[in-house]
């Protein structure tokens, strides 16, 4: 029989060690596909290092992929901290996005200063919004969030596609669905040269800080952090758990729509319904691996970064199909997760028939 | 009106209804018996997809119909496996573990897909399960091309609510998993393994969203597609709210949307030209919403849904 005992001391090294173990761990399992696929380990491994962190370039193209990771991952821990169940960040990147494109590709015409934080403002609040539903079903209805924001991804996509196939199309895209591009003045500037790391970068380092600050220094985040880990205590203690729920629930889907925003405004130029590869569910592994905290959240969000970038190149190298890179960032969080329980039990065996008094 | 009162009557319209009902009344049994025993399971969209992908490959590799059914149970009582273990004993968060094992499958699924078809530009197909008329039945008007003309999983898949109700509803074993969801220190008291009866409850509750993934590559269509599943496994995690955990109303449920479903499939045919299709895609999910919103006030959840036991320790 298994039995889990409370550590008595909780270890703050342990706490740090245990996503870094699991990030380690995952990486080395990922040798099990790889020698499915039959690629020489090696190589393969090489590859995805060389790829992820190896030259002045990979980096330049993991720094692309962290920034909008850190802003979904950020969006993730906020929630989930308040145990708000919030797995739209998918959704709402993408509504952050299509706000960013109405109002930035041409109906505004404006100096740079005033048109960039009108679009980040835009898709802030159009994330916000879309989280809104389900945290007020939630807490109107008693509506379970994790299947209402789950399903309004697909509804979200949905409506992205009929608004690239219709009044957003692009008339001179040929037939290809996609929108008409951010006008300059609209643009995120690169921020390293002849790279496509852009202003997205700076803006979702800010948010980490503004969240580690609220989290830990003001009297919002004890709220949250009081209505995650004892709701019944919180509302004893005077806090109303509706208002600090619909707090959370604006903040988390702003963050996710700021994603959206970077996405368009630094990156592509313009929306089509592939923009993001997924970056909304990758949020809860970043998340997650950074034990909910916002600075953590930067650190992992590079990890699960290099990890898909590096999977690239590694394809490219080697022939081995990138969903690679899928496949170790689940185990990684797998493995976080059994790791969080490593560090707060201790596992002890007891003999069938022992009992315990 | 009138049209649309053809469309209700014609036979085939429900045939189809019934055919899209098929893999939701696995899931949804599925996810049902999980939560009865105390386990939400949000491992189901990539259960769903493992179980679509590995019943096709069994069977693209030369396996018999049945096998690829029997593989993708497997598969997916083995996913069930880790989610239990995960969640049960060592009592993680089952949301978390839940989102993790989805990524987890449909990653697995999609790499092992693409190790095998590295580079197809229209998906491989199989020879899929055929219709089978019931002897009588069938030649009834309206009730037997409706009913009676159907692939031998939705039979299996109606048998097995049948199956499900009476096990959970009058048996010694539906009642220990029923309690280990209810009052798992009761079950303990009677001398009974909370966490055997839990691991065995998501093993085969998984299996069978295995099942109904395997239905859409096995009968359904006869191809295996990335992001085929589009949804349908958080779909029956909200049938398993609307139909307040109980296989009969999960059946129904499952059929009403069914219905549902091949009711927008039809008007985007008619009506389509004036309305984007997108329009008819989003209502299912927004019907699954809706459903939900006006079941959770009187959803009655299992007491001990998502509470991990800890043997002598008051949850």
């Amino acid at each position: 029989m298994i039995r889990l005992e409370p550590r008595q001391e909780y270890s703050w090294l342990m706490a740090v060690a245990a996503p870094v173990v699991a990030a380690v761990v995952a990486l080395a399992l990922a040798a099990i596909p790889l020698l499915v696929a039959g690629a020489p380990l090696g190589k393969s491994y090489a590859a995805m290092f060389g790829g992820a962190l190896g030259s002045q370039f990979a980096l330049a193209e993991t720094l692309t992929r962290t920034t909008p990771l850190i802003l979904t991952g950020l969006a993730v821990a906020v929630a989930f901290r308040a145990r708000l169940w919030n797995i739209g960040a998918e959704g709402q990147l993408y509504a952050g996005a299509l706000a960013a494109v109405v109002l930035g590709s041409g109906a505004i015409d404006a100096p740079s200063w005033i048109l960039v934080p009108t679009l980040l403002l835009a898709g802030a609040t159009a994330g916000a919004l879309l989280m809104a539903i389900p945290t007020a079903l939630k807490l109107r209805f008693s509506v379970d969030e994790v299947v209402t924001s789950l399903l309004l991804n697909f509804v979200v996509l949905l409506f992205v596609s009929m608004m690239l196939e219709g009044p957003l199309k692009d008339p001179m895209s040929l037939g290809w669905p996609q929108s008409e591009s951010i006008v300059d003045a609209g643009t995120l500037p690169a921020l390293i040269a002849r790279t496509r790391v852009h202003a997205g970068l700076i803006i979702a380092l800010a948010m980490a800080v503004i969240m580690q600050v609220i989290m830990s220094r003001t009297v919002w985040g004890f709220e949250i952090r009081a209505v995650g880990s004892n709701p019944s205590a919180a509302r004893f203690a005077g806090m109303s758990t509706t208002t600090v729920m619909l707090r959370v629930g604006l903040v988390s889907g702003a963050l996710a729509g700021l994603a959206g925003v970077g996405e368009v405004a630094g990156l592509k130029g313009y929306l089509t319904h592939d923009l993001s590869p997924g970056f909304g569910y990758s949020g809860i592994v970043v998340a997650m691996l950074a034990g909910l905290h916002p600075l953590g959240v930067v650190a992992s969000a590079f990890f699960v970064a290099a990890v898909f970038v590096g999977a690239d190149s590694m394809s490219r190298a080697v022939g081995v199909p990138s969903y690679i890179a899928n496949l170790t960032v689940a185990v990684a969080l797998l493995a976080v997760l059994v790791g969080g329980v490593l560090t707060r039990y201790r596992i002890r065996l007891q003999k069938p028939g022992a009992r315990i008094v | 009106m009138s049209e649309l009162f053809d469309m209700l009557t014609a036979a085939a319209f429900w045939a189809a209804a019934i055919r899209i009902a098929t893999p939701l009344i696995f899931g949804t049994l599925g996810e049902l018996i999980c939560e009865r025993a105390g386990v939400l399971n949000l491992g189901i969209e990539g259960i769903f997809t493992a179980g679509a992908m590995s019943g096709w490959m069994t069977v693209y590799f030369g396996g018999d119909l049945w096998l690829g059914v029997l593989v993708a149970a497997l598969v997916g009582a083995g996913f069930g496996l880790l989610h239990a273990i995960l969640t049960v004993p060592l009592g993680l968060s089952q949301h978390v573990t839940g989102l993790g094992i989805t990524l987890l499958a449909t990653s697995a699924s999609y790499f092992t897909y693409r190790i095998a078809f590295p580079n197809v530009s229209s998906p491989p197909r199989i020879e899929p399960f055929q219709p089978i008329s019931i002897p009588g039945l069938s030649d009834i008007p309206f009730i037997g091309p409706a009913l009676f003309q159907q692939t031998p999983l939705t039979y299996f898949a109606v048998l097995l609510v049948v199956m499900v109700a009476y096990v959970m509803a009058r048996t010694p074993l539906g009642l220990a998993i029923r309690a280990s969801g209810e009052n798992p220190a009761a079950v303990d008291a009677q001398g009974l393994s909370v966490y055997g009866l839990r691991i065995g409850a998501v093993m085969a509750g998984s299996a069978l969203m295995a099942i109904g993934g395997a239905f859409l590559t096995l009968s359904a269509f006869n191809a295996f597609f990335f992001e085929m599943i589009a949804g349908r496994g958080w779909i029956c995690i909200a049938l398993v709210v609307f139909a307040s955990w109980m296989p009969g109303k999960a059946l129904l449920g499952a059929l009403l949307f069914g219905a549902f479903d091949a009711l927008q499939v039809r008007l985007q045919q008619t009506v389509g030209g004036a309305i984007p299709y997108q329009i008819f895609l989003m209502l299912p999910y927004l019907l699954s919403i809706l459903a939900l919103v006006m079941m959770s006030r009187r959803a009655a959840y299992p007491n001990a849904l998502m509470i991990p036991f800890i043997k002598g320790q008051r949850s």
